[in-house]
């Protein structure tokens, strides 16, 4: 076998073993974690991957801040409600002309920030951000402002409505999935090296013929559609949409889930995910024990706190300081020798 | 030795807000030479690399590339036309492996996009197999072979500059700039990066060096352009040069005067 062909097998074997567990244990979670409530929580933190994972492609591998996905899934969100609510489409066209709109709504804000050089994508979003939330809130006649949009429709499968959170479940995890070997594969090419690269060196990647401003649209675009896909999902889940969604805090929230999986790292993303969720659901239960208010303001700053140590102690992300962990422990051989002494001791 | 010309620069002109960085000088390199371009420190020779380039444009002047005008082109596009180069500060591609930094060479080679690599398609596959075999046998050429797998920002830095030296020549150039490739080698270290040049000229490559090390010029280059406070004080074959008045007045200086 030639030295070229193996080494595509191998990592094509490590990301398909990935998909294979990671599969698994979505497919055997709802058998232990029946009640609806963490059912639904499940669905979130499935459309949580998927954004995050749309994330980590943009920050972590080009390199590039974006303040703003919470708006892109916002505008996936209201895009696929006003088009079924308001228009008449049905779900799933609904969901792919959302995420065109939304693709497109990306390119334009990308192409004046890429002429700049520097964090300037960081500021753009961040400005995209909140015109995006106050136009939600304020553009009644289509969004039905503050108070949220109702009655969006359900999905369907071959002509079978989505009922059950069990298949929503289901059906969210296989866009995770499906969105995950797609980021997989992209980081694995021509592109998604000269993503790197950009992040690496641009004068550098420039002077091997990369033009860095396209490929940095081109990752923005992706990410978008990325936030916009679960935006859908999400709407035609909970079939009720409000502005909240856009919100500044809620694109915080998707750059701390990336943060938490390492940016560099598109497995670090359901982790990320699950943990920052996780984290969320405690703080509802302990901050009011503390202070006797709701938990709204507290838990940005817990996200505050928590995005500066994990800039500060784990850079690469929780996965990667993880990994190291269990490298500098001795790995699998370890484990196995200090449980065989702890039996033995007994 | 006269050969066709692949480069003229033509009265080139550069300022920096007030400060004249390069004033009215012009080179012509030959296919298939060695260019060095000598001077002393802050006399032009990297503004003129990068205008080049592409990275800077001259304030005055053109510069030409197989009869081809270069104005308005930035560096991912001279790149296609054949113009690779190197940095003083090697710029590798830190956190990416040296086989990857060498398969970013022959980025321009390939044709995939976002759509054909999300979806795994053959016609992906195929081409990044192809870049891989090329690349490997670019990282062979410089003698890095056994470090492929290794991340670049890792090498030392004298492994660093030969792994963007392979991932200029990986971009398949038939003009190379390197930005004095000897700068912080040891001697040994330098006579492999001697042989080396010389291999890339027998590719057919014409080089144009900025190099420091004289000893260095003198034994590779073809042809000498001398720079001194953004002017061209003198050009001609290194015995020439060895024997320029002008020259040896420019680098001892004081002493001299």
């Amino acid at each position: 076998m030639s030295l070229s062909s193996r080494f595509w097998r191998e990592k094509a074997h490590r990301n398909a073993y990935g998909l294979l567990v990671l599969g698994a244990l979505v497919a055997l979670l709802p058998v232990f974690l029946r009640t609806p409530y963490a059912l639904s929580t499940m669905v979130l933190i499935g459309i949580d991957t998927l954004i995050t994972v749309g994330l980590c492609l943009l920050m972590g591998y080009a390199g590039q801040i974006s303040l703003g996905q919470a708006a892109f899934f916002g505008l996936g969100a209201y895009g696929s409600a006003i088009l079924t609510t308001r228009f008449g489409w049905s779900p799933w066209p609904a969901l792919i002309g959302a995420a065109a709109i939304t693709a497109g709504v990306a390119y334009f804000i990308g192409i004046p920030v890429f002429r700049l050089s520097g964090h300037y994508l960081a500021m753009g979003t961040l400005a995209f951000g909140s015109i995006v939330h106050i136009a939600l809130t304020e553009w009644k006649a289509y969004t039905g402002g503050p108070t949220g949009l109702p009655g969006i429709p359900r999905l369907h499968i071959a002509g079978v409505p989505l009922k059950s959170d069990l298949a929503y479940y289901y059906l969210v995890w296989a866009f995770a999935l499906g969105g995950i070997l797609i980021a997989l594969n992209l980081v694995d090419s021509r592109f998604g090296r000269a993503l790197r690269a950009i992040r690496d060196s641009q004068v550098a990647a420039e002077s091997v013929g990369v033009d860095a401003g396209r490929y940095k649209l081109q990752a923005l675009v992706i990410s978008a559609l990325y936030a916009s896909v679960a935006g859908s999902l999400y709407a035609h889940y909970l079939i009720f949409v409000n502005p909240q969604i856009s919100s500044l805090d809620a694109s915080i929230r998707v750059l701390l889930m990336a943060a938490v999986g390492g940016l560099a790292s598109i497995w670090g993303a359901p982790l990320g995910a699950t943990v920052v969720t996780l984290l969320t659901l405690a703080l509802r239960e302990v901050v009011p024990l503390i202070s006797g208010y709701g938990s709204g303001e507290h838990q940005i700053i817990a996200y505050g706190i928590l995005l500066i140590v994990i800039m500060i102690f784990m850079p690469q992300g929780v996965t990667v300081a993880a990994a190291r962990a269990w490298n500098r422990f001795g790995g699998w051989p370890a484990l196995r020798g200090r449980l065989w002494r702890w039996r033995g001791g007994r | 030795m006269d050969g066709p010309i692949l480069l003229e620069a033509d009265h080139i002109r550069k300022e920096f807000g007030g400060i004249v960085a390069l004033d009215d000088v012009s080179l012509r390199a030959q296919e298939r030479q060695i260019l060095a371009l000598i001077g002393p420190n802050g006399a032009g020779k990297t503004t003129l690399l990068n205008i080049i380039a592409g990275t800077i444009a001259p304030t005055r002047g053109q510069v030409r590339f197989k009869g081809k005008r270069l104005a308005g082109r930035p560096p991912y596009e001279r790149v296609r036309l054949g113009i690779a180069r190197t940095f003083q500060q090697a710029h590798v591609f830190a956190q990416m492996t040296v086989l990857e930094n060498v398969m970013m060479g022959c980025h321009i080679r390939g044709e995939s996009r976002p759509l054909d690599a999300a979806l795994r398609l053959r016609r992906a596959r195929l081409e990044e197999e192809d870049i891989l075999l090329d690349a490997l046998r670019t990282l062979n050429l410089v003698g890095l072979g056994s470090r492929a797998e290794q991340l670049a920002g890792d090498l030392p830095f004298g492994q660093q500059r030969l792994v963007a030296i392979a991932r200029a020549l990986a971009s398949d150039p038939t003009l190379i700039l390197l930005d004095e490739p000897a700068a912080g080698l040891n001697r040994l270290e330098k006579n492999d990066l001697v042989d080396l040049i010389r291999r890339i000229r027998e590719m057919g490559i014409t080089i144009i060096l900025v190099e420091h090390d004289m000893q260095l010029v003198m034994q590779l280059a073809d042809w000498v352009v001398v720079l001194d406070h953004g002017r061209r004080l003198a050009q001609g074959t290194p015995a020439e040069i060895r024997r320029n008045r002008a020259v040896i007045a420019a680098y001892l200086g004081a002493e001299e005067a």
